[in-house]
């Protein structure tokens, strides 16, 4: 799965995106931020607080429930500011 | 006709004006907004990101959205990233209708999603100090009181 970030995310994980195979126990989103989350250093600090974060899966805006399969690409974000 | 761009350059405001015209005896209207960067509080410069593919889509999305609510002939839209400082163009937004009523509407509407929903992040620069520019209120209703349309 490929996973993208953006802005201050981007920033502190110090990538703008990596692929990586879904662990068979995540199902969700918000099972990926936890995941993620738990390799701590910047990824603990980037999904410290999962209120200011948004996430797009196939490039579409998607709340935490959403469903996560191996084939899609998922995107990390702040709330956009608009141009 | 729909135009839509993200790109590094400037763009010349006059030309995509005058190509929504060109050749359509029927366009009565065509209203053309240009976002610039401001100097506010001594900003020195935004530098925006986007999301390729996304951020085009998400913008087609609501092209598209403008051209069912109005009766549109063709809209541009054309949204610059990268380090911007005052003065500088930022965003392109034209269209063509039969009327100006139509035309100044859907323009709004269009120029209000891009500043408020639309997937770009924005750092803004102050001397030597950068921060990330939040989500902000007043922009969110001014792009909410469309859905009441």
């Amino acid at each position: 799965m490929k996973i993208l970030y953006f802005a201050w995310l981007r920033q502190k994980i110090g990538k703008s995106e990596e692929d990586i195979s879904l662990p068979p126990q995540i199902s969700t989103v918000a099972d990926l931020v936890s995941h993620l989350s738990g390799r701590g250093g910047g990824y603990a600090e980037a999904f410290d607080n999962p209120g200011r974060i948004r996430a797009a899966l196939n490039q579409e805006h998607v709340r935490f429930d959403a469903k996560l399969a191996e084939s899609d690409e998922v995107a990390f974000f702040p709330p956009v500011t608009g141009g | 006709m729909r135009t839509i761009r993200i790109q590094r350059d400037d763009f010349d405001a006059v030309a995509e004006s005058a190509a929504l015209s060109a050749g359509k005896l029927e366009v009565g209207a065509v209203v053309t907004f240009t976002g610039i960067v401001r100097s506010d509080d001594g900003l020195s410069a935004l530098a925006l990101e986007h999301y390729p593919g996304m951020t085009e889509r998400e913008i087609a999305r609501h092209a598209d959205e403008a051209k069912r609510r109005w009766p549109l002939f063709g809209v541009t839209i054309v949204h610059r990233i990268g380090r911007l400082r005052p003065g500088e163009n930022i965003v392109l937004v034209a269209v063509a209708s039969t009327r100006r009523k139509a035309a100044f509407e859907a323009a709004e509407f269009l120029v209000d999603y891009l500043k408020t929903r639309a997937p770009f992040w924005k750092q803004e620069e102050r001397g030597s100090a950068i921060y990330w520019v939040e989500a902000k209120e007043s922009d969110e209703s001014a792009a909410a009181r469309w859905n009441s349309v």
